[in-house]
């Protein structure tokens, strides 16, 4: 049964997309909305995690929230899916369940 | 009255909270009561001024063309952790060119935005006089 995990905090401000990352399993997915869409860029001190958790699970990032923050796509980590909220809904009902990280 | 040293501290990523927009029109009104003030940008907060938002996408106002604005209040004192920006993966020149004119120097345009390192900043933020953290 897989599950989305929504995550709309800084990695690098609060520990809810670690702990996040500490509690999917292997088929899940995991969507950054707001202030976590800059956790999506490459070459940050959070990057090897996600980099981590990307070699079992999905992982997308809500485009129109990284370009909010001037982070180019170019820059995020590759293999990271970008999306918008038609795709956020797309995620939701391809999931069984969702849980969001807040 | 005295001129004190004001200084806006900035530590979250802009849209995602309300804290940078109110912070930016707190640092607005404070200018017009010429007061000696400054901003530092810390952790997240450097988002608040990286080049090239765009906020079409989620609806909300793009607020950071004001951070040019703050030169014309003699704002200009704008300082940038250095590993703020390391941790997140960016430079100096993923920020947008804020500068001010001085008008002792011909209107010259010179950079608002000062780099420092984590120590210097730590300095900096001791030498003021009123703190306000958003």
């Amino acid at each position: 049964m897989a599950m989305l995990h929504i995550v709309n905090k800084s990695p690098f401000e609060r520990n809810a997309f670690k702990s996040c990352l500490d509690h999917a399993v292997a088929g899940d997915s995991i969507l950054m909305i707001e202030d976590a869409a800059v956790g999506a860029v490459d070459g940050t001190v959070f990057s090897s995690d996600l980099k981590a958790a990307m070699a079992d699970k999905s992982v997308y990032v809500l485009g129109g929230d990284l370009a909010a923050r001037g982070m180019s796509e170019d820059r995020i980590i590759d293999g990271i899916k970008v999306v918008d909220y038609a795709g956020f809904v797309d995620l939701t009902a391809e999931n069984d369940k969702t849980q969001s990280w807040v | 009255m005295a001129t004190k040293k004001f200084m806006y501290v900035n530590r979250k990523a802009p849209y995602g909270t309300v804290y940078a927009l109110e912070s930016l029109e707190v640092v607005l009104i404070a200018a017009a009561f010429e007061q000696d003030v400054s901003l530092a940008f810390i952790d997240d907060g450097v988002y608040q001024i990286a080049k090239g938002q765009n906020t079409d996408g989620i609806g909300m106002k793009n607020f950071s063309a004001t951070y040019n604005a703050l030169g014309d209040y003699e704002i200009n004192k704008l300082y940038v952790e250095k590993e703020s920006l390391e941790e997140r993966g960016l430079t100096e020149d993923d920020l947008m060119p804020i500068v001010w004119e001085d008008e002792d120097d011909d209107w010259a345009e010179k950079p608002s935005i000062r780099i420092v390192s984590r120590a210097e900043m730590a300095d900096i933020l001791a030498d003021q006089d009123v703190h306000y953290s958003f």
